[in-house]
């Protein structure tokens, strides 16, 4: 069934075809009752945004900065970290500089390069690791920390219901149900908050075609572009598998998040009281007496100079 | 029966694809024959969003975008 006289553009899975206006409005109640439903915004906050530049990071800004028109006493920052990723990293920060320039959107930029003495491509010739382990460390650790810094009281990403709903099917299948537990649309609130920026989804309900077709429609979707490093067999496998089912069964996606979040207060309550540790190099959160990023940065000064 | 060709740009290979498909094809009948899953990607025609249903003409300029990030 069509919403109305104009082309429709989106089928839902209920079958109700929407036109370009009407899935905006669609889309852009959907995130809001998301954050109202999670409590993820408060009625005065300091939001910082991650951005990358891509569809989901930009169509979050995009959401969030018209929520901070309504409400002056929600502020908007843009948090970019700059890797160091030749050939892809430059392209999407591009468009990260160009939407926070017409939107005027305050946008930070932190490097690994300036941050850690190194960039990511450099840190990969010496260290054999996997990119996405130690990338995704250093750049949790600066975001975290940054964060705090710019004394945002909350961390915006743009992880869709699609991410989520892989993430959990992962776990389950690593049968590491404690990493489930740290996931859902509000994460990041420890015991001690001085150590944690809250994190917060608010694309948590939107299906990664739902984010495409709303970036597409707003202008926020640049060419293809992958991270060279990208190929993660498991979760491109999990992806896969979970595509093909939610074309022979429409709401698969959702049905899964959507039980999960009835499991998630039992999972935080058994795997709360976890102990948080202050890392003895530079003070941020830690598993152990010294943080990862601290653990990859000490096996990197032997090799060469680094902050 | 008649025949149309179809010029599709699939942006997650950069790869331009002429194809034939039979008069009467619908935006499935192209994903099918590329071996596409209609829910990984939007199509486009013109720039406007289009349907799996929509039908599609002979010399029709047609854009496979990618859903699943890049990174």
């Amino acid at each position: 069934m069509n919403c109305c006289s104009q082309k429709p553009i989106m089928e839902m899975p209920s079958g109700e075809r929407l036109c370009k206006s009407h899935f905006t409005e669609y889309f852009e109640s959907k995130v809001f009752n998301t954050i109202r439903k999670f409590d993820l915004v408060g009625k005065e906050e300091n939001l910082g945004v991650a951005l990358s530049g891509g569809k989901d990071s930009l169509s979050v800004l995009n959401i969030l900065n018209k929520l901070s028109k309504q409400n002056p006493k929600i502020k908007i920052n843009a948090i970019a970290i700059d890797e160091g990723i030749a050939g892809y990293r430059d392209k999407t920060l591009e468009k990260a500089r160009e939407f926070c320039d017409k939107n005027r959107i305050k946008l930070h930029i932190f490097s690994y390069k300036e941050e850690f003495g190194l960039d990511l491509d450099e840190m990969l010739k010496i260290l054999k690791v996997k990119p996405c382990t130690i990338c995704g460390i250093f750049r949790r650790y600066l975001l975290n920390k940054k964060s705090k810094e710019l004394k945002l009281t909350k961390l915006a990403t743009g992880h869709n219901l699609d991410d989520e709903c892989q993430s959990i099917l992962m776990n389950q299948m690593r049968n590491d149900i404690a990493a489930s537990a740290r996931l859902g649309p509000k994460t990041g609130i420890m015991q001690n908050e001085n150590l944690f920026v809250p994190r917060i989804k608010p694309l948590y309900l939107c299906t990664e075609k739902e984010v495409t077709a709303y970036a597409f429609i707003n202008g926020l979707l640049d060419s293809f572009n992958e991270c060279p490093n990208a190929p993660q067999a498991f979760r491109a496998n999990v992806r896969d598998m979970l595509n093909e089912l939610e074309q022979k069964n429409p709401g698969t996606k959702y049905s899964i998040v959507n039980s999960f979040l009835q499991t998630l207060p039992l999972l935080k309550e058994k795997f709360k009281g976890g102990i948080i540790n202050i890392c003895l190099k530079c003070s941020e959160p830690a598993a152990n007496d010294v943080c990862n990023a601290c653990v990859y940065l000490e096996k990197l000064k032997g090799k060469v100079e680094v902050r | 029966m008649a025949k149309i060709h179809v010029n599709a740009f699939i942006d997650r290979e950069s790869k331009n694809t002429k194809l034939e498909l039979d008069d009467n094809s619908q935006v499935i009948d192209l994903l099918k024959k590329l071996n596409i899953n209609p829910v990984t990607v939007i199509v486009s025609r013109n720039n406007e969003l289009i349907l799996e249903d929509e039908r599609l003409n002979n010399n029709d300029e047609i854009r496979i975008l990618s859903v699943i990030s890049g990174g």
